[in-house]
């Protein structure tokens, strides 16, 4: 079993500064600790400035019914919705943590079409409705430990992508899928613009070998704190691989094809000596800019919070190892 | 140097003091202020990185401002803004000073072989680490009475600050995970401050390779 995280203090959800101070908050520190250049070439971010009314509202989540978490999920401290929902690497909307939850907010989630295809029997396209309603959801609470060394606890709702693919019954020749997210420079500010989005090659891809894609571990997440995802975490459906550091676990999915070839992903693609094709968390393979054997756990409180842990093999998700046997994870990082 | 105004600005001794107690109050409260929405979780999901960046953020603008004021004195002309340089310097350093422990404090919670070893084996903590190092050297000669005693030395020894803004700017680039995102437009000012003074810099690197061959 993975170590429980003691947080110094203990609050529950509703003690926790709600969202929308955190936001006037860092608006106020943003403006002051430099307005980042991107942002002043963005179009969509122009009147970012403190006094800025917060104009471009949060979008509407929905409520969705969902079975209570099962043997997958962790009692550790969540962390709480203001932050998960705040604090978000998805360059498509700017490199800035904060400017996912300011720019996705008008991201159209439906219609939606999530094509399953490449070799399989019964190629598959989901609407927006279907993404919650075709397969029964549950509830199930991970931890999430990003490559820059944070991590945190979510609550997500969805359903295992092996239900999905089974359903699509994978051809005997698939070995791997790949994953793309939404393309639309429309909508995503930063794939119009270079400086937005990080310089990244666009869509972004990511891929899994088949075994690891079926592991009951692996989830369609369509939701997070009992509703419906927000935009700036990925809706209306991604991706989550709770073993493997964050940018893995890809965000607002249009497609999803398996192939017999190992498909090429953004992040190894961009730099392939510091992000692997299975990036599973290994605190014995140290990034160049991060060491991985702790990490910091964002939960509540503040600076003073000792909130340093050890990070664990395979997030602590031990029952993945059977995949790897054998397998030398210091070369395959 | 083409100037902007026919006649120097001057600027009395009362507006000069009430600037720098303005500068004090600034730089202060900021970082006061970012400690106590920080403690009390305010300071965004993470306040640690929160705290980071924005320490390390102003130490860079308050570097490359203490680095634009003699070319604007010179250009506009307004020779009482070199009051400013030192103060103004000084903060640049408190900053850099608050966001190293920042980070031995909050991001690594003092945990003494995990921050030796970062700043050995990450190379863009190595290169912060030099640019702090040379920021402590400076601010510990920069009162008038260590100048008058290191005569032109002081100048040689203060020359330093082009390499500490290069390292800083450097590690700035290496901690974010692409290339193309604000540090490009840091190295534009660099590039653009560095350019003014060519002729300065120029000369000090031919008299060392002169020196060089004279040997
Ligand atoms: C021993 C010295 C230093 C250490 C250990 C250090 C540590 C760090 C760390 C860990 C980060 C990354 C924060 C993140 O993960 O996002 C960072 C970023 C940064 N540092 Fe330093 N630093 C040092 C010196 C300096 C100096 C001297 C300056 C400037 C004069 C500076 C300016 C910056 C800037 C501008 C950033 C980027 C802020 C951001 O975009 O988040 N650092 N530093």
């Amino acid at each position: 079993m993975p170590k429980v995280f003691k947080p110094s203090v203990k609050l529950t959800d509703n003690d926790v500064t709600d969202e929308r101070i955190y936001r006037e908050r860092r608006q106020i520190v943003k403006a002051m600790g430099f307005v980042g250049a991107s942002s002043l070439l963005a179009k969509s971010a122009t009147a970012d400035w403190f006094w800025e009314d917060d104009d471009k509202k949060a979008a509407a989540r929905r409520p969705l019914s969902f079975q209570e978490p099962g043997k997958y999920s962790t009692s550790e401290t969540r962390t709480p919705f203001a932050k998960v929902s705040s604090y978000n690497n998805f360059y498509e909307f700017g490199t800035d943590k904060s400017d996912p939850a300011e720019n996705a907010g008008q991201l159209q989630t439906s219609p939606w079409t999530l094509r399953v295809d490449g070799l399989v029997e019964n190629p598959l396209k989901l609407d927006a409705d279907d993404l919650t309603e075709r397969f029964p959801l549950e509830e199930r609470i991970y931890r999430l430990r990003c490559v820059e060394a944070w991590s945190m606890v979510i609550p997500w709702v969805g359903f295992e992508l092996a239900a999905l693919l089974r359903a699509a019954k994978p051809l005997s020749s698939a070995k791997y899928v790949a994953f793309e997210t939404l393309y639309d420079p429309k909508q995503m500010p930063g794939q119009a613009s270079r400086f937005m989005g990080g310089g990244i090659d666009y869509p972004y891809v990511e891929g899994l070998r088949l075994d690891e894609a079926m592991h009951p571990l692996t989830l369609m997440a369509v939701g997070l704190y009992g509703k419906t995802l927000p935009p700036q975490n990925g809706a209306p459906i991604r991706l989550v691989v709770p073993w493997k550091y964050g940018f893995k676990s890809i965000k607002s999915l249009v497609r999803i094809r398996l192939t017999d070839k190992r498909p090429p992903t953004t992040w190894n693609r961009l730099a392939p000596q510091e992000y692997g094709f299975y990036a599973n968390v290994n605190p014995d393979v140290a990034h160049p800019r991060w060491s991985q054997a702790s990490e910091r756990r964002i939960t509540t409180g503040g600076l003073f919070t000792r909130n340093r842990i050890e990070t664990e093999m395979f997030n602590g998700y031990s029952e993945v190892a059977p995949l790897y046997q054998g397998m030398n994870l210091t070369k395959w990082y | 140097m083409n100037r902007l105004l026919s006649r120097p600005l001057r600027l009395p001794a009362t507006p000069r003091r009430l600037t720098k107690a303005g500068i004090h109050l600034l730089a202060t409260g900021y970082l006061v202020a970012l400690f106590y929405w920080g403690a009390t979780d305010n300071l965004g999901a993470d306040p640690v990185k929160a705290l980071l960046h924005s320490t390390g953020t102003w130490a860079i603008n308050l570097l490359l401002i203490s680095l634009s004021i003699s070319p604007l004195a010179k250009w506009l002309p307004f020779p009482d803004l070199m009051r400013f340089r030192r103060l103004v310097g000084l903060y640049s350093f408190t900053y850099a000073m608050v966001h190293f422990f920042s980070f031995c404090a909050f991001e690594l919670q003092f945990d003494w072989t995990l921050i030796a070893s970062e700043i050995v084996e990450r190379p863009y903590i190595t290169v912060g680490f030099a640019a702090l190092l040379i920021l402590s050297l400076l601010a510990a000669t920069s009162t008038t009475p260590i100048q008058r005693r290191m005569g032109p030395a002081w100048q040689r020894l203060h020359n330093w600050v082009y390499a500490a803004a290069l390292l800083a700017l450097l590690h700035y680039t290496w901690s974010l995970k692409t290339v193309w995102e604000e540090p490009v437009f840091y190295w534009l000012i660099a590039a653009g401050l560095l350019y003014l003074r060519r002729d300065k810099l120029l000369w000090v690197v031919r008299k060392k390779f002169k020196k060089n061959l004279a040997r």
